[in-house]
């Protein structure tokens, strides 16, 4: 029964990691960036609906939006001031630029919302816990799985209806034959940026509704997005939902079951054996390389 | 290499030599003695500055013999640090080493951790390889606080006892300089004829093609595992002079953070050069401390809580903006930069 209940859990608290690592696997695809900071560019997203809710008074409704609006922005900018200047860069110039861009949003961080915890209150979303037999489903967790499943399907719809969504499945196949076919990559790569600081915002959100806020330890909430992303495959989007979802499972499962620690660094060394056994993942790309 | 014209080598000796004219010998010998000298004049404060840049350069040569020379891109020197830290500690408390038998020994056990993370480098490279080292960030900072804390202390801090040298005791800051200043021109000679040596030339035709390197009978994953090895035997000396430099060890002190700065330091310095490595991390651990020092100033002109939150998010902000424009507007760094102030001046006044 305990077994089942971790389960639960995990799978429900696995739907904020899939968030997070369709925010990596996007940009990913579109870009050939792996992006370290996603962790900092979460937090401040929550951060942002933090400060619409709490500071401005503001029902949820608005707050929320809001909140994405200043993601794209956030997004857009990350885009257009860090990363545009490094087009066609190599792979440790790009690395090193989101891992610095990760230690300056920790900075503005600090200083606008200090180092200390804050939390979101906690009627902010309706509803309470949901007992199914035995088995305890906290009304946040709910929310965020049923928001990650709503965010996976806008998503979806929008890669299979949209003319942005085909040009940006375009780019993600080949960056010369998309820009010969008069696709504006780098418009791609902005657009792509702010889709996947949204999708970044909606897991700080529910993030910091769960738990709390902190500048120390929101991002590093995230960084059990990488193994999902690796484990799932770098450039698949239902891979980054299921890789998500396993890591979720995995880390209840052990944490709950053997040693609440271990659950932290089970998703790391899991991420080491796929990367010996494995490193394409379960449904990323086989890379063949020709010389 | 570059000379002043009508500089010719005569002899092999001359040919392979390191310091080539009178002037390069007395600049080295100028530089040595001042170094020497050093402690007599400095205060105690600007000493523990020294000693953290000494024993940063330590590590970061190590990274930079992976990231600049190899191409492997490593996100977990702080934890092997930590590992060198750890081994020393354990055995000095526990064993009853002394620190001199227990420095070796914590390199090697720093070199074979760092061996075992460089195993993916078999079949992955770039991103995934960063992903690995970043792993290991994750796995051997929980190792050390839950797998047996009641000798690795937890996450509590364990004093050792501080060595002693020729009846030299190394407790204060000005005595453990001549060791750590030793260690690292050590280190520095060492690297830059492991750069220059078979070995060096392979890590860098590893780095700029693998592929063509292997074609050319380099056993790449032999060499790959090899730069592994090297850098965490680097930061397990650089762990270990650590816990001699602060007298104790913390698993806090060996985070991903410390790994990001030593990235962020080998970036701004130059990748692949030796002196450039020293300037990254010269001008970093000096800007760090720059902005420790003006911070109060600046968050006394705010009021209480709006200054409190200024001063804690002023280092992490100074220190991601200013990778960001050296990546952005200098991406070879601090060595190419001395480079071109080297070629100015030996032109000068008939630069072409």
């Amino acid at each position: 029964m305990l077994t089942m209940q971790f389960l639960v859990t995990g799978i429900l608290t696995g739907g904020i990691y899939a968030l997070v690592a369709v925010s990596i696997v996007l940009i990913y695809k579109a870009t050939r960036i792996f992006n370290f900071a996603v962790g900092e560019m979460l937090a401040l997203g929550g951060y942002f609906c933090y400060s619409f809710v709490v500071w401005g008074g503001l029902p949820l409704w608005i707050s929320l939006p809001g909140a994405l609006v200043m993601a794209v922005i956030v997004g857009a900018l990350v885009e257009r001031l860090v990363l545009r200047p490094l087009l066609s860069q190599p792979l440790l110039t790009i690395i090193m630029a989101t891992l610095a861009l990760s230690v300056l949003l920790k900075g503005i961080m600090l200083m606008v919302w200090t180092g200390y915890d804050v939390g979101f209150p906690k009627n902010l979303l309706p509803g309470k816990t949901v007992l199914v037999g035995m088995i305890a489903m906290s009304h946040e967790l709910l929310w965020a799985f049923g928001i990650t499943l709503v965010a996976f399907a806008g998503l979806a719809y929008f890669f299979m209806k949209t003319r942005t969504g085909l040009k940006m499945r375009g780019v993600s196949e080949d960056h010369e034959l998309s820009m010969a076919c008069g696709v504006n990559i780098v418009t791609i790569f902005a657009v792509t940026w702010m889709l996947a600081a949204v999708m970044g915002t909606l897991a700080g959100f529910l993030m910091g509704y769960r738990l709390a806020l902190a500048p120390s330890y929101t991002p590093l909430l995230a960084l059990k997005a990488f193994p999902a992303v690796i484990f799932g495959g770098l450039e698949s989007i239902p891979g980054a939902l299921i890789g998500g979802l396993l890591i979720g499972v995995i880390e209840g499962l052990v944490g709950g079951l053997i040693d609440p620690n271990l659950g932290e660094v089970s998703a790391y060394i899991l991420l080491l054996l796929v990367l010996i056994f494995k490193p394409e993942g379960l449904f990323g790309l086989k890379r063949i390389e020709r010389v | 290499m570059w000379r002043p014209c009508g500089t010719f080598d005569d002899t092999y000796e001359k040919d392979i030599s390191i310091v080539r004219t009178p002037a390069q010998w007395s600049i080295t010998v100028a530089g040595l003695a001042v170094l020497a000298v050093l402690p007599l004049f400095a205060s105690g404060y600007f000493m523990t500055t020294v000693n953290l840049i000494a024993i940063s350069i330590i590590s970061a040569q190590g990274l930079g013999i992976l990231t600049g020379l190899t191409g492997q891109i490593s996100l977990g020197q702080g934890a092997f640090m930590g590992v060198g830290a750890y081994t020393l500690m354990m055995l000095m408390n526990y064993l009853g080493f002394s620190f001199w038998l227990a420095l070796p020994c914590a390199m090697v056990s720093a070199g074979i951790i760092g061996l075992i993370f460089g195993l993916p480098s078999l079949r992955i490279k770039g991103f995934y390889l960063a992903m690995a080292t970043l792993s290991a960030q994750f796995i051997i900072p929980w190792v050390i606080t839950n797998v047996r804390p009641d000798l690795t202390g937890g996450t509590s801090t364990i004093n050792i006892q501080y060595p002693s040298l020729f009846g030299l005791d190394l407790s204060k800051q000005s005595s453990m300089y001549y060791v750590i200043i030793f260690f690292t021109i050590a280190i520095l000679y060492l690297t830059r004829n492991l750069a220059r040596s078979k070995i060096g030339r392979a890590f860098v035709a590893i780095r700029d093609n693998d592929l063509a390197a292997e074609i050319m009978g380099l056993e790449v994953f032999r060499y790959k595992l090899l730069s592994f090895t090297i850098c965490s035997m680097y930061a397990g000396l650089a762990g270990s002079l650590w816990v001699l430099w602060v007298g104790a060890v913390n698993v806090d002190s060996f985070t991903l953070h410390e790994s990001i700065w030593f990235l962020g330091m080998i970036i701004v310095g130059g990748l692949g050069s030796i002196p450039g490595v020293c300037f990254g991390v010269i001008f970093i651990r000096v800007l760090e401390l720059f902005v420790q020092q003006i911070s109060p100033p600046i968050a006394a002109l705010f009021p209480d809580a709006i200054g409190a939150a200024i001063k804690s998010g002023l280092s992490p902000f100074t220190f991601g903006l200013v990778i960001l424009l050296f990546l952005i507007y200098e991406p070879r760094g601090l060595a190419h930069r001395w480079e071109i102030v080297k070629h100015f001046y030996r032109r000068w006044p008939f630069s072409y």
